[in-house]
C-alpha cells in the first residue's frame, strides 16, 4: 500500500479523498495556488505544496509542478479527483516515467475512451448498444444528408472533440441538416481546433443513466448499479440519483453487463462511468465512458456502502477487488444535489465572493455534505463555482427527498447567492417527485428561468405561526431587562398581527413552557414546537406536527424569513399599533442604477468597458483607488454602455460621475 | 349646569381630538401620525401618563383669545418602553401647525424638569412650524427656556429628538444640542433658513428635502443620525435603541439575557484580514461576529462611511464599538470620520458605555481640503475625546495603525485598558513603502534597492512585536478569539474606577 498520496486537485473531491485516505492511514499532500493558500483542501492535508499562481493553467494543470511535488514529499501516488489533469493520459505516462502511480485507469483506456469516435467504435465491437449513426467522421454537407437519411430524422450532428454543448446541432429535416452540419463543424473548429463532426440518430425525451463499473488489475469487473442524472440545466448535471426511479431489473442488468463488456475490451482498472441515454421504451444507447471518479459518485456509495476513492486506492495499488458482483445491492435511495455559487433569479449569473456565514445542515441525519470551502472561505473567480454536493440518503425515494428538502431549509450560506430556491423548487416538482422527466425537465419547466414561488395557504399559516412565536420569545427576552420601572411579569400570550403586502392577520398565542406554543386567528388554530432563543439565524419548529426550518433575519418592523422554497419579509405589529400600519405612505423606488458614481474621491485607474458595451449584472467597469486602495467597481445589473465621462488618471470626487447606461 | 364629571369627559375628549379630525386626516393623508398616534407606538401599551392636558395659550392678540385647544399643540408626561421609564413630548401639527407657544414651551419645560429629577431620558417628537408668530418675544424665550434645559441635562440624561415633519428657524437649536437626532425619510426637514430665503439672498434653487431632508442630514451634513423609511419603523427601531441606553449618567448601561456565549470562537474570522495589506475589508463583518447575537444598532450609518460607529451588547450588557471601515477611503480619519466618532466617544463616556475600538487605520487623510478645512483641530476631537474619556476602554488593531491616527484609536497611551492585536498587526509610524523612501532616499532611483529595503522594513516594524515588547498591545491574539478577549476584559474593568482632575469643564478644540 502507499505511504503517501498527492491529490493534484482542490475543493471538495480533494478533502473527500484526503478522508479516505486518513482513514486509511495513508499521509496526504496537498497541491494549492495561491489563492488557495488558506482553503480547506490546503489546511486539511498532512502537507502542502505551492505550485503557482490563481489561474488553473499555471498551477492545477502544470504537470511539471505537480510531478516535482510529488518529488519534494516523496509521494509514491497520485490522486486526480475529476476536472483538471484527471483524465489527461499524458499526465498518467509522465508519472508512470517517474514510477509514480497514478490512481486511475491505464493510459490505452484514457485515450481510447477520450475520443467519442474511438470510444463509439470500442463499444460497437465490444457488443455495446449504441446510437444509431454513423461512426465515421462526415465528409460534407452532401454526406452529412446521406447519412441523415439513412439514420432517420431527427438527427443529432456532434464534434468529434466536444463536450459540453458545444459544437451540437439537432435537425428535423434536411434543410436543418445542412445549415447544422455548417454550424457545427464552425463551431467545433474555434472551439476545439478539430472540426471533425459525426451524426447519430437524435433521442427524444431522453434520460440521461450512468453505471459505475469498478475493475481491478486482475481481471474482476464490476458493475455498482446506476445513477439518473437527467435533472441538467445546459448539459450540466443539477440533480443526481441512485438507483434510478426508471430503470426495472432486467434493463439495469442488460447496462451493468455491457458496461463491464467495454470496460474489459479497454482493459479497464479503476472506478469508471459509462454513461447511457435512454428512450421512453427503455432502449439504451452508449455516450461515453468517463475513466475518472464522477462528481456523482456519492449517490453509489451510499446505496452500496462502498467507499469508491478506497477502492480506486486498493485497485491501484495492485489489490484484488475482495468483492463479487453479487455482493453489490441497492439499499435504499440517495439523492444528491449540487449547490452552485450563482443566482437562479438572475439567469444563473456565477456569484463569486467571502462566505461569510456558512452552515451546513450536517445535523440532520442522513445528510452527507461533500464540500471543500467553510466559514470565511471564498468562492473565487478561478475556479468551479460548486460550493458542495449535498447528497441524502433514505429507505425509498421520498423519505430520501424529504430529507434533502430539510437539509435545504436549514443550510446557510451568506456572502454569495446560491441555487438552493432553484434545487428546493426542483424537489418539490410534482413530475419529478413521480420519477416523470427526462434530460430537457428544466428547459421543459422553467424556459423564462426561475422564480420563487410564494406559499401556500398552509405554508403560510406555518410562516406566520414561526414568525408570532419568535416575536412571543423575542418580547419575553425584552422584558428582561435590566432597571424596570415595575417588577416585570412574565409574558405567556400576546396578540400579534402579521402584515405582507396583500393582507393583515392577527393572531393571538399563549405558551406555557417556552416550548409549547399555541397559536389562534379568526380562521386558523396551530400547535408550534420549538427550542428556538433569540439571535439564533436558525429557527426549527413543528408546526402542527410537520417539521419547519426557517433561516431567520430580523428587520425594522419585523423578520424575513426564508427556507429554500420561500422567502418572505413579515411585518409583525400589536394589534394597536398594526391599525396605524394603513397611513404608512407605500415607497417609491429611486433608479440610481443608470449612473455609476465614483464612491470615494480618488484616483481613477482604469476604466474596463467602452461606450455601447454590454455589460452584465457583476462585470467589473472601472477601478478607483483611494488611499492607495484599489476598489474595483461593478454593474450591479444588466445594460449597455451610453456615455463615459472620466478617462484613466482623472482625480474624481465623491459621487463624481463616471459613465451612465443607455 | 354640568357636572364636573361631564366636563373633565369634554375636555379630554377636546384634547384627544387635537385640531379636529379634518387635520388628522389630511396629516394621515401625508403618510403621518398623529402626536398621540406616535406615543401609542413608541411607548409600552397603556404605560403612558399624559401631564398638563388641559394647559391652554395665553395669548389674546390677533383673535387667538378664540382659538383655545387644550394642550397646546404638546403632548407630554412620561410612558415606559420594555419596563423602562421615558420622559416624553410629542408635537401635534394639526393644533396651530405644532406652533410654540410660550404655554407649549412651559410644558416641554416641566417635563425636561421632571426627567432631570428622576433620572430619566427625554424623548422629543417633534412636529412643529417654528415660533406661534401672534406671541412674538414670549415663544423666542419659550424656545430659549427649552435651550438652556437642554444644556443643562446634556451628559446628566440621554435626549433623543425624532424630527418628524418641519423644523426650522431657531427650533432646530434644541435638537441640535440633544444626543441623538432621527429623522423620516421624505416627511421631516431641518434647516435654519428654507428654500424661499435660500433663494433671495444666495439666488440657489433648492428643495425643502434638498435642502434639510432626513437624507441630506444623514449623508451630507452629518446632523441625522439616523433617516427611517417611515414613522412606524422610526418608532419601533428607537425602541430597539432605547434598550441599549442607561437612564441617566449616574447608571451603569442596561443589561439584558442572553444565550449567546461569550466563549464563542468565529473561525472565520482568521480569514477576514486579505494578505494583500491593500486589499479591502469589511469591518462590519467583524463587528456582527463579535458582538451579543449579531446585533448591531449603527448610528450615521450614511456619513462619513470610514469609520463605523454604534450601539451593541457583549456579555448582555451596552458597549459602544468605534471602527476603522477599510472598505471605504482605506478606513482613513478625515474631518467628518473625526467629528463623527469623537461626539460618539464622549456620549458613551457620559453615560458609562465602555467603548470598544477597532483598528485599521492608515493614517489621516492627505489633502488641501482637509488642511483647509481644519483637519488640525477637528482630528485632535476625537484624540481628546478618547483620552478624556474613563469608561473602559478596549482596542483590537487587525491590520494598520499608522502614525497620528494610531495614536488617537484608543492606544494605549491614552490610557487604553485592554489594548489587543492581530498576528498580522503592523504598527508603525507608516506604511514600510513610505518609510523607506524616507529612510533611504538616496536609493529612490533604485527600484530594486527600494524593494528589498521596503521588504527589510517590513519584516522588520510590519508585525505587532515591537509595540507589544513596549507594553503598547497588551496581547497578541488570534483573530477567531476576539470575541472571548473583549467578554472578558469587560467583565475584569466592570468595576473600573477612573477620575479626571476637577475642572469647571474641559476646552475641548471646536
Amino acid at each position: 500500500m502507499f505511504s503517501k498520496i498527492l491529490i493534484a486537485n482542490r475543493g471538495e473531491i480533494a478533502c473527500r479523498a484526503m478522508r479516505t485516505a486518513n482513514r486509511m492511514g495513508i499521509a496526504t499532500v496537498a497541491v494549492y495556488s495561491e489563492a488557495d493558500r488558506t482553503a480547506l483542501h490546503t489546511v486539511s492535508a498532512d502537507e502542502a505544496v505551492l505550485i503557482g499562481p490563481a489561474a488553473s493553467a499555471d498551477s492545477y494543470l502544470r504537470i511539471d509542478k505537480i510531478i516535482a511535488a510529488c518529488k519534494e514529499t516523496g509521494a509514491d501516488a497520485v490522486y486526480p479527483g475529476y476536472g483538471f489533469l484527471s483524465e489527461n493520459s499524458e499526465f498518467a505516462a509522465k508519472l508512470a516515467a517517474e514510477n509514480i502511480v497514478f490512481i486511475g485507469p491505464g493510459q490505452h483506456a484514457i485515450e481510447s475512451m477520450g475520443d467519442k469516435i474511438t470510444s463509439k467504435k470500442l463499444a460497437i465491437d465490444a457488443g455495446v448498444s449504441t446510437v444509431p449513426g454513423h461512426a465515421d467522421i462526415i465528409r460534407d454537407t452532401d454526406h452529412a444528408v446521406e447519412i441523415s437519411s439513412q439514420i432517420g430524422y431527427p438527427v443529432m450532428l456532434k464534434a468529434s472533440a466536444g463536450g459540453g454543448g458545444k459544437g451540437m446541432r439537432v435537425a428535423y429535416d434536411e434543410a436543418q441538416c445542412r445549415e447544422g452540419f455548417e454550424r457545427a463543424s464552425n463551431e467545433a473548429r474555434s472551439s476545439f481546433g478539430d472540426d471533425r463532426v459525426f451524426i447519430e440518430k437524435f433521442i427524444e425525451q431522453p434520460r440521461h443513466i450512468e453505471i459505475q463499473v469498478l475493475a481491478d488489475k486482475h481481471g474482476n469487473t464490476l458493475y455498482l448499479n446506476e445513477r439518473e442524472c437527467s435533472i441538467q440545466r445546459r448539459h450540466q448535471k443539477v440533480i443526481e440519483e441512485a438507483p434510478s426511479p426508471f430503470l426495472n431489473d432486467a434493463t439495469r442488468k442488460a447496462m451493468g453487463e455491457q458496461a463491464c463488456a467495454l470496460a474489459k475490451a479497454v482493459d479497464y482498472h479503476s472506478a469508471g462511468t459509462v454513461e447511457f441515454i435512454v428512450d421512453k421504451n427503455s432502449n439504451f444507447y452508449f455516450l461515453e465512458m468517463n475513466t475518472r471518479l464522477q462528481v456523482e459518485h456519492p449517490v453509489t456509495e451510499m446505496i452500496t456502502g462502498l467507499d469508491l476513492v478506497e477502492q480506486m486506492i486498493h485497485v491501484a495499488a495492485g489489490n484484488e477487488l475482495s468483492i463479487r458482483q453479487s455482493d453489490i445491492g441497492i439499499n435504499g435511495w440517495s439523492m444528491e444535489a449540487r449547490v452552485y455559487a450563482e443566482n437562479p433569479f438572475r439567469e444563473f449569473l456565477p456569484s463569486t465572493g467571502r462566505l461569510i456565514r456558512y452552515s451546513e445542515p450536517t445535523d440532520i441525519e442522513n445528510v452527507r455534505i461533500d464540500s471543500g470551502i467553510r466559514e470565511g472561505g471564498e468562492v473565487s473567480i478561478y475556479y468551479d463555482p460548486m460550493i458542495s454536493k449535498l447528497i441524502t440518503w433514505g429507505s425509498d425515494r421520498n423519505t430520501a427527498i424529504t430529507t434533502m428538502q430539510n437539509a435545504l431549509d436549514r443550510y446557510l450560506i451568506d456572502g454569495v447567492t446560491t441555487n438552493i430556491p432553484f434545487l428546493a423548487a426542483l424537489f418539490d416538482h410534482t413530475d419529478f417527485r413521480a420519477g416523470d422527466f427526462s434530460t430537457n425537465f428544466i428547459e421543459h419547466h422553467y424556459p423564462a428561468g426561475f422564480e420563487r414561488l410564494d406559499p401556500d395557504a398552509e405554508g403560510t399559516l406555518a410562516m406566520d405561526a414561526v414568525a408570532v412565536t419568535a416575536r412571543l420569545l423575542t418580547e419575553q427576552r425584552d422584558r428582561q431587562i435590566s432597571g424596570t420601572l415595575y417588577p416585570q411579569q412574565a409574558l405567556t400570550a400576546l396578540d400579534m398581527c402579521v402584515i405582507d403586502q396583500t393582507r393583515n392577520t392577527r393572531y393571538h398565542i399563549v405558551t406555557d413552557d417556552n416550548s409549547n406554543f399555541t397559536l389562534t386567528s379568526d380562521t386558523a388554530s396551530t400547535v408550534i414546537n420549538t427550542h428556538w432563543t433569540p439571535g439564533q439565524p436558525v429557527i426549527e419548529a413543528t408546526v402542527d406536527g410537520n417539521k419547519t426550518i426557517y433561516q431567520l433575519v430580523p428587520t425594522p418592523l419585523g423578520f424575513q424569513l426564508s427556507n429554500g422554497r420561500f422567502q418572505k419579509s413579515l411585518t409583525l405589529l400589536a394589534p394597536h399599533v398594526a391599525a396605524l400600519h394603513q397611513h404608512m405612505p407605500e415607497r417609491k423606488v429611486v433608479d440610481t442604477s443608470k449612473l455609476l458614481l465614483s464612491p470615494m474621491p480618488g484616483l481613477l485607474v482604469s476604466v474596463l468597458v467602452a461606450e455601447g458595451d454590454t455589460v452584465r449584472a457583476g462585470d467589473s467597469l472601472a477601478v478607483v483607488e483611494a488611499m492607495k486602495m484599489e476598489n474595483v467597481l461593478k454593474a450591479e445589473q444588466d445594460g449597455v454602455v451610453a456615455k463615459i465621462y472620466e478617462s484613466a488618471g482623472a482625480t474624481l470626487d465623491v459621487d463624481q460621475k463616471i459613465l451612465d447606461f443607455e | 349646569m354640568q357636572s364636573i364629571d361631564q366636563q373633565l369627559q369634554e375636555r379630554r375628549l377636546a384634547a384627544r381630538t387635537g385640531g379636529g379630525q379634518a387635520r388628522i386626516d389630511k396629516h394621515h393623508a401625508r403618510g403621518k401620525l398623529t402626536a398621540r398616534e406616535r406615543l401609542e407606538a413608541l411607548l409600552d401599551e397603556d404605560s403612558f401618563k399624559e401631564s398638563d392636558m388641559f394647559v391652554e395659550h395665553r395669548c389674546v392678540d390677533f383673535g387667538m383669545q378664540d382659538q383655545k385647544i387644550p394642550g397646546d399643540g404638546v403632548i407630554t408626561g412620561w410612558g415606559t418602553i420594555n419596563g423602562r421609564l421615558v420622559f416624553v413630548f410629542s408635537q401635534d401639527f394639526t393644533v396651530f401647525g405644532g406652533s410654540l407657544s410660550e404655554a407649549h414651551a412651559e410644558k416641554i419645560c416641566k417635563v425636561m424638569d421632571q426627567a432631570m429629577k428622576a433620572g430619566a431620558p427625554l424623548i422629543g417628537l417633534n412636529d412643529s412650524g417654528g415660533a406661534r408668530i401672534q406671541e412674538g418675544v414670549a415663544s423666542l424665550g419659550g424656545y430659549a427656556d427649552v435651550f438652556q434645559r437642554n444644556v443643562l441635562a446634556s451628559g446628566v440624561i440621554p435626549q433623543i429628538s425624532m424630527i418628524m415633519g418641519p423644523c426650522a428657524g431657531g427650533a432646530v437649536y434644541s435638537p441640535a444640542m440633544t444626543d441623538f437626532i432621527f429623522m423620516i425619510r421624505d416627511s421631516s426637514y431641518m434647516f435654519v433658513t428654507g428654500p424661499e430665503v435660500v433663494k433671495t439672498v444666495t439666488h440657489e434653487e433648492v428643495t425643502h428635502e434638498e435642502l434639510g431632508g432626513a437624507d441630506t442630514h444623514a449623508m451630507t451634513s452629518g446632523v441625522c443620525d439616523i433617516a427611517f423609511e417611515n414613522e412606524l419603523e422610526a418608532l419601533q427601531q428607537l425602541r430597539d435603541f432605547y434598550d441599549f441606553l442607561p437612564l441617566s449618567n449616574r447608571e451603569k448601561p442596561p443589561t439584558r439575557p442572553t444565550n449567546d456565549s461569550m466563549h464563542r470562537r468565529e473561525n472565520s474570522l482568521d480569514t477576514l484580514v486579505p494578505d494583500n495589506p491593500n486589499q479591502p475589508y469589511d469591518m462590519k463583518e467583524l463587528i456582527l461576529k463579535i458582538v451579543d447575537d449579531s446585533h448591531f444598532f449603527e448610528i450615521q450609518p450614511d456619513y462619513a462611511r470610514n469609520i463605523i460607529i454604534g450601539m451593541a451588547r457583549m456579555n448582555g450588557s451596552t458597549v459602544g464599538i468605534v471602527a476603522n471601515q477599510p472598505l471605504v477611503l482605506a478606513g482613513c480619519l478625515d474631518i467628518k470620520s473625526s467629528i463623527k466618532a469623537a461626539r460618539f466617544v464622549r456620549f458613551c463616556d457620559a453615560f458609562n458605555i465602555p467603548i470598544v475600538t477597532l483598528v485599521d487605520v492608515p493614517g489621516f487623510l492627505p489633502g488641501t481640503a482637509q488642511e483647509y478645512g481644519g483637519i488640525i483641530k477637528h482630528g485632535a476631537k476625537l484624540l481628546f475625546a478618547y483620552a478624556e474619556c474613563t469608561v473602559p476602554k478596549i482596542t483590537v488593531i487587525t491590520r494598520k495603525a499608522y502614525g497620528g491616527a494610531y495614536d488617537v484609536m484608543a492606544s494605549k497611551h491614552l490610557r487604553g485598558d485592554v489594548n489587543l492585536a492581530w498576528p498580522n498587526a503592523e504598527i508603525a509610524v507608516m506604511g514600510p513603502k513610505g518609510a523607506v523612501e524616507i529612510i533611504f532616499r538616496n536609493d529612490i532611483g533604485d527600484p530594486e534597492k527600494i524593494a528589498r529595503r521596503t521588504e527589510e522594513y517590513r519584516e522588520k516594524f510590519a508585525n505587532p512585536f515591537i509595540a507589544a515588547s513596549r507594553g503598547y498591545i497588551d496581547d497578541v491574539i488570534k483573530p477567531s478569539g476576539t470575541r472571548q478577549h473583549i467578554c472578558k476584559s469587560l467583565a475584569m474593568l466592570a468595576s473600573k474606577e477612573l477620575e479626571n482632575p476637577w475642572r469647571k469643564h474641559d476646552n475641548l478644540p471646536l
